[in-house]
């Protein structure tokens, strides 16, 4: 994850590394891969959340979402975290530069 | 005897705190409808007012279904959501942003799309909605793979 500041606009850039199942597609054996995918992230600064979005599998595998910010300052604390359709869930920091 | 009963207690605290949580996290209803009007009508989105100050940004012609680029902003003063629909999409709602003090109504990312279809962007404002409607050209639909 990449957070910059610029022009009194916070501007953040984070993958997420994730299959993003849509529950249609096939394997090789032509049996229908279930669906597995985010339903959740949130974005926080200095430990309070800006930004709250659900998806659904139509969002592309391996999803690298911008999002911008309203000012911050250098230093500030980003984390931005997901959850998934299985309840697995991951997180990820960065201070803005 | 205490520790048996912790464990129910703590069973029981499960079964009934994680549907609960689950339901206010995820809208099932909207996500699961495979129409757009059923999508928003679960969303609990009435009217939406067509504008201009609504960006949406995304491709003519998409050769790869499979990756969309779209980026979408609100002008609009007072946006605290902005909400994606791809009309033709199996389940046609995509994503839905909720923007809190110091965040702004600003989202880019890819998205699938399974064939060409109009994609709607509305953001809520105040109470209200409003819409911005799109039409990308999708060469091979990217649902499948």
């Amino acid at each position: 994850m990449r957070a910059t500041l610029g022009q009194g606009v916070t501007e953040i850039r984070v993958l997420m590394t994730h299959p993003m199942e849509t529950g249609q597609r096939k394997d090789s054996e032509g049996k229908i891969v279930p669906m597995h995918f985010i339903q959740n992230l949130t974005v926080k600064v200095n430990g309070k959340a800006v930004i709250e979005a659900q998806t659904s599998q139509a969002v592309s595998r391996n999803p690298v979402f911008s999002f911008r910010l309203k000012g911050g300052a250098k230093g500030d604390k980003i984390e931005v975290s997901w959850l998934d359709n299985h309840g697995d869930s991951n997180s990820t920091e960065a201070t803005v530069a | 005897m205490n520790s048996i009963r912790r464990a129910l207690v703590a069973a029981l605290m499960l079964t009934l705190v994680k549907p609960l949580s689950a339901l206010a996290a995820w809208n099932k209803e909207a996500f699961g409808a495979k129409s757009a009007g059923d999508a928003l009508k679960n969303l609990g989105v009435g009217n939406a007012t067509p504008t201009a100050e609504l960006s949406v940004e995304v491709p003519q012609i998409a050769e790869n279904g499979a990756v969309v680029p779209i980026e979408i902003s609100s002008a609009i003063p007072g946006t605290t959501a902005l909400i994606v629909v791809i009309d033709k999409n199996p389940f046609p709602l995509i994503s839905r942003f909720d923007f809190k003090e110091g965040a702004l109504p600003f989202v880019k990312v890819n998205v699938k799309m399974s064939e060409t279809s109009d994609i709607r962007v509305l953001a809520e404002a105040a109470g209200k909605y409003y819409v911005t409607t799109r039409e990308v050209k999708v060469t091979i639909g990217g649902c499948g793979g």
